[in-house]
């Protein structure tokens, strides 16, 4: 029992972390029909802003949080959306697919070229203390990191809820030419959109590289965990990315303790799977027109 | 077949007959593998580009190709038995795959076919007692036609020329055929289709299956070329890779994904001077062609064309161009 309570913990954690990617996913999706195949490389980059910004600028590291994730604010949430979003839209949704492998590639080899091809360690933001809560070791990170996690995804959906401009997101994404017609600035809620996505991705981006190295490779598995979580808890729900991120990490630890560590990430996988074909609008999410 | 497009197929042969003569065994291999990836990427460009049914699967069909004919030839099944095994085994594999698709599209498809790439690459890496795990399969022989041996690097790219133009002509004869115009019409307008008799059931899983018997085949002729296979060759990236060669040469032209091919293997070996960039340059590359010609060369090239011939019309069939 005190192990199971440690993997529960250890897997929302993880979950919590992946859901703020597979949110910003969703976000995109809703907004701009943007299928993000670099959003894992958009998780791994920031990490590495925060380490060159230690290394080579000198910065303490509160600081060079904060100026990775306004830097990927503006990289991979404006200057994505102006230079790869905007221009393919109308091209329909397999062009954009295409240039976002093609950019989830030109980011790894970049970061493989011009910072290094090895994992880099990265410092931890917490304690790296254990406490025992009845028989089961509990970590600090673990905690803070679902804290944190769990602390963004609550105040974003307070903001796109309780807010004008966020009533105004959600009118976009629910139909944008409606929203444009009621007189709500259809091409600014969109770019808000893409500029919270990089926040996200720097924020899940410096909670989950402490756990493994920063390495220019790590975006493989995180963009497909983002993914699944997206799609398993539904494609068109933030509460359904933020259930379907949590299932996933409490899955794939559990999977790896009491199935099998080689199967480890299959068993997300066949959740997919099983979801897509039973249940296509995920766990919370609402059927959309279903486009033959 | 107009006269023009006979003549102009004499000279491509022509042109592959003599592109290895006098060239080192490295840049034939290339070669050979520009071939495979051609026919690879053709099935791909059967299953997206003409029936619209987005697969990121093509790389795991090129493994259980490779796979099978490596376990076979390596207890002593000739190639030619083999080969035919590899092809039946994905065709009915992409079958099986293809049900999906009846009933989730787009970027679900995209997601389930994404799913069992992964999960036919963790089968490889850690099935060891059959497919040695991540240390592969090493060893297999080169099919040996008594008078013809394909041990040697030339005869081996002669030899996967001709699977190359039997699987182009097969390809050209599907596309050309009433099945060919059933696919298209399943990407432009299901329901249309299916109002004017055409069993999209059978043409979405043929698509599929199709698809995945050529990525079978260039796998089954993979497995004699590098001699060498292992699980991460076939991982999800691979098929990115391919599902980049249709969609840069241009998905539902014929030529698209033999140009994409090229690009994609043939391309690291001009820009061989950057080093590194190599990759950085691609991407860049990919990402400005997606900008200005979503349609891929092809497109680009039509579009070149009609600013000169402004008579030209554009076929009408890729007004919409594959969509996910």
């Amino acid at each position: 029992m005190p192990e199971f309570i440690q993997i529960m913990i250890s897997g929302l954690s993880a979950g919590s972390i992946y859901a703020l990617a597979a949110v910003g996913f969703t976000l995109l999706w809703q907004a701009s029909q943007t299928i993000n195949f670099a959003q894992g490389e958009f998780v791994m980059l920031p990490a590495f802003f925060v380490l060159a910004l230690m290394s080579f600028a000198g910065f303490p590291l509160w600081l060079a949080i904060l100026a990775a994730i306004a830097l990927s604010v503006l990289l991979l949430g404006a200057i994505f959306k102006r230079l790869i979003v905007e221009p393919m839209i109308s091209h329909g949704t397999l062009p954009l697919v295409i240039a976002t492998i093609a950019l989830g590639l030109l980011l790894k080899e970049a970061v493989k070229e011009f910072y290094s091809p090895l994992g880099q360690p990265f410092p931890s933001l917490f304690p790296q203390e254990v406490f025992v809560v009845a028989g089961a070791s509990i970590s600090i990170p673990d905690i803070a990191n679902f804290i944190i996690a769990m602390g963004t995804i609550i105040a974003l959906q307070l903001f796109l809820q309780r807010t004008r401009t966020g009533r105004c997101m959600q009118a976009t994404a629910q139909n944008p030419d409606v929203a444009q017609i009621l007189g709500v600035d259809v091409k600014r809620m969109v770019l808000y959109t893409f500029l919270i996505n990089g926040a996200l991705a720097a924020i899940a981006s410096v909670l989950i590289t402490p756990v493994y190295l920063a390495k220019f490779s790590n975006g493989e598995v995180l963009g497909v965990v983002a993914f699944t979580a997206a799609i398993v808890g539904g494609f068109n729900q933030i509460r359904g990315a933020l259930v379907g991120g949590l299932v996933i990490g409490v899955v794939d630890n559990l999977s790896a303790i009491y199935f099998s560590a080689e199967y480890r990430q299959a068993v997300p996988l066949i959740l997919l799977i099983v979801i897509i074909l039973v249940r296509p609008q995920g766990l919370l999410g609402t059927a959309e027109g279903r486009t033959v | 077949m107009t006269p023009k497009n006979i003549i102009f197929a004499i000279v491509a042969v022509g042109l592959l007959i003599i592109a290895p003569l006098g060239q080192g065994n490295y840049i034939t291999y290339v070669l050979c593998s520009w071939l495979l990836f051609s026919i690879a990427a053709m099935g791909l460009n059967l299953t997206l580009g003409y029936a619209g049914q987005v697969s990121l699967a093509q790389a795991s069909f090129m493994g259980i190709g490779a796979y099978i004919t490596a376990l076979m030839t390596l207890n002593g099944i000739h190639w030619i038995l083999a080969m035919p095994c590899a092809v039946a085994a994905t065709f009915f594999v992409g079958l099986v795959l293809g049900y999906p698709a009846l009933r989730v599209q787009h970027h679900f498809l995209a997601f389930v076919t994404l799913a069992f790439n992964t999960l036919v690459f963790l089968a490889f890496r850690n099935e060891e007692w059959l497919t040695g795990g991540s240390f592969g399969l090493v060893g297999m022989p080169r099919p040996d036609f008594w008078v013809f041996s394909t041990m040697k690097q030339l005869p081996f790219y002669y030899f996967t020329l001709v699977c190359f133009l039997i699987s182009a002509a097969a390809f050209w004869w599907i596309v050309h055929s009433p099945w060919g115009r059933a696919f298209k019409a399943l990407r432009e307008n299901p329901i249309r289709a299916n109002s004017v008799g055409v069993d999209t059931r059978r043409m979405t899983l043929l698509a599929f299956a199709i698809g995945s018997a050529f990525g079978g085949l260039a796998g089954a002729l993979m497995t004699p070329l590098v001699q060498f296979i292992e699980p991460g060759s076939f991982a999800l990236v691979h098929s990115l890779k391919l599902l980049l060669m249709v969609v840069v040469g241009g998905a539902g032209f014929f030529f698209g994904p033999i140009l994409g091919a090229a690009i994609v293997i043939l391309m690291p070996e001009v820009l061989r001077f950057t080093e590194g960039y190599y990759l950085i340059i691609y991407a860049l590359l990919v990402i400005v062609l997606m900008v200005y010609s979503p349609t891929g060369l092809m497109g680009l090239g039509g579009k070149v064309i009609t600013r000169f011939r402004p008579q030209r019309e554009v076929r009408k069939d890729m007004v919409q161009g594959a969509q996910l």
